[in-house]
């Protein structure tokens, strides 16, 4: 009574097929990680050493340490992280909570997405236009994070808005019918239910400026600087740009260096990746309903 | 809001409605209902489903601010003034406390849910505010189940609780006007009487308009029924009489006889 018919069977094997199809597609994703990750180690692992990151380059950029590029990109993301969060996430907020349906929300969102589409040597020179010259920052850490930080607004709005738009709508409504104003209760309801989402989300996506060079290149990272960045107004090396400069811009190089830096702003963006995944994990854990 | 007319007067009424009418979009919820609430009174609303007894609340409460597509038309005056004309729409919100099918425990303690809306109002006295949770907890049936745990989640409490906590949330802006809508779907019978006996001794001091699936807790508990029928107002009659045949119309009587709906 329960024997499986022929179509029972054939429907069965398709399935099977189908599956593992889908599943050697995703597994070939895994591929190029693997293979980026492995050679990173195999060819930069021997160079890395407590010296190679805390000793500044030296002998031409062929011999010493990565430390003011190490230091400089933290400066970098983290001024470009101060600048874009506070900007996106209100923005967002007025997007999600505030924003009528109408024709100008409508040219805000194209044009966020149009923001995002843009290519980074555009950003880089706008950044010179504007921050460089017009604003008379110079080249330095304030107007190349600025850049990057104009650069990630669109993906720090979208990820807040996800956040925000996850706080179900009843809870809203029922805070309206206490007579609570929409500041009020984005405070009191919106905010508390989704800022450990946004924040997560956010520092994910703005650790990701950290290996961009176009942005940086002309607006305040430099070639070359034996010493530390004091303020903003500073120029800086990067680890980004340092890994161009070395691999293509220097003769005599030893072949494991540009692997090292590599290996090391990879390390970077997987820690901070890391983080925000863990700390979204430990949030998941404790949510309220 | 202190009332001792515990018989319901015609003189000045706390709801006038006239010619309002509802549309989302171009479906037309409601068409041109005119009646009066009376203060003091329990006005019951009944109907079958998609019949306007929802949008009819929600237009009450200004809520077609933050619907969208929703339209009203007409005229409401709640205490005789146009609720159009209210510069400040949380003020008049605050007056009215609203209750809807799905319990909506928000994701803070039980204490904070209830405190809530005293404290948007600006009460920050911690005594003040423990007796005005305690007092509405235990006017929603809930303070024997929750009153060691007051700390808890009140979105973690189980449905019936969290819709007897919407209640309690409803009652602590301390208002004229509570608006019920089919607040006892997620209740079980015995809450739902307990509540009932509640909303009897509360009609002392407030208006309530009551929209009800129950054609029978109308009955129970309703000085006055209005029958909603397909965005249409069949009839408005003291309950006795819309039950009675006295004043019927025949749709009217087919309800509330469950002969359809």
């Amino acid at each position: 009574m329960f024997e499986a018919s022929e179509l029972n069977i054939r429907n069965h094997r398709v399935e099977r097929l189908w599956g593992l199809l889908f599943l050697l597609m995703t597994v070939l994703l895994i591929l190029p990680v693997v293979v980026i990750l492995g050679v990173l180690v195999y060819k930069g692992g021997p160079i890395i050493s407590v010296d190679f990151l805390f000793t500044e380059p030296k002998d031409g950029m062929t011999a010493g340490g990565i430390f003011p590029a190490l230091v400089g990109t933290i400066w970098l993301v983290a001024v470009a992280l101060l600048a874009s969060v506070p900007v996106g996430i209100a923005a967002a907020l007025y997007l999600s909570e505030y924003a009528p349906d109408n024709w100008l929300t409508r040219i805000i969102n194209l044009a966020i997405i149009n923001l995002a589409g843009v290519p980074s040597i555009v950003h880089a020179l706008f950044g010179v236009g504007a921050f460089v010259l017009f604003f008379k920052f110079g080249t330095s850490i304030l107007a190349a994070s600025l850049t990057l930080a104009i650069m990630t607004l669109p993906v720090v709005i979208v990820a807040t808005r996800e956040s925000l738009q996850a706080v179900p709508q009843a809870f809203r409504e029922a805070c309206w019918n206490m007579g609570a104003s929409r500041w009020q209760t984005i405070r009191k309801v919106v905010l508390p239910n989704s800022i450990s989402g946004i924040l997560t989300g956010v520092i994910l996506e703005v650790s990701r400026t950290a290996g961009e060079t176009a942005p940086i290149m002309f607006t305040g990272a430099a070639f070359f600087l034996p010493f530390l960045p004091q303020s903003v107004f500073d120029q800086t090396m990067a680890m980004s740009l340092h890994l161009f400069v070395i691999s293509t811009q220097v003769p005599g190089v030893p072949e494991a260096m540009p692997y090292g830096v590599a290996l090391v702003l990879i390390g970077m963006v997987l820690a901070m990746n890391a983080v925000s995944i863990g700390f979204r994990m430990y949030l998941r854990g404790k949510k309220k309903w | 809001m202190v009332g001792q007319a515990s018989q319901p007067s015609a003189a000045a009424p706390k709801v006038e409605v006239r010619d309002l009418t509802i549309r989302y979009g171009q479906k037309v919820a409601l068409h041109d209902v005119s009646l009066d609430i009376r203060e003091n009174e329990i006005f019951g609303i009944i109907g079958p489903a998609n019949s306007g007894k929802t949008s009819f609340v929600r237009a009450l409460n200004r809520m077609d601010l933050f619907t969208p597509g929703m339209r009203v038309d007409g005229t409401i005056r709640f205490d005789g003034r146009d609720i159009d004309k209210w510069r400040n729409v949380y003020a008049l919100r605050r007056r009215i406390g609203v209750v809807f099918p799905l319990p909506v425990g928000l994701p803070m303690t039980v204490y904070d849910n209830v405190a809530l809306a005293p404290r948007l109002n600006g009460i920050r006295k911690r005594a003040v505010l423990d007796e005005i949770v305690e007092r509405c907890l235990q006017r929603a049936a809930l303070w024997d189940e929750v009153k060691d745990r007051l700390n808890s989640l009140g979105s973690l409490l189980s449905g019936g609780q969290q819709q007897r906590l919407t209640i309690a949330r409803a009652l602590s802006q301390d208002p004229d006007l509570l608006l019920l809508d089919e607040f006892s779907i997620a209740v079980d019978p015995v809450t739902t009487m307990r509540i009932e006996d509640v909303l009897k001794v509360l009609k002392d001091e407030i208006t309530i308009v009551l929209v009800t699936n129950l054609v029978q807790q109308a009955r129970r508990l309703a000085n006055r029924t209005a029958f909603f029928l397909m965005g249409e107002m069949v009839e408005v009659a003291d309950t006795e009489d819309l039950f009675t045949r006295k004043t019927s119309d025949e749709r009217t009587q087919a309800y509330v006889e469950g002969r359809f709906g």
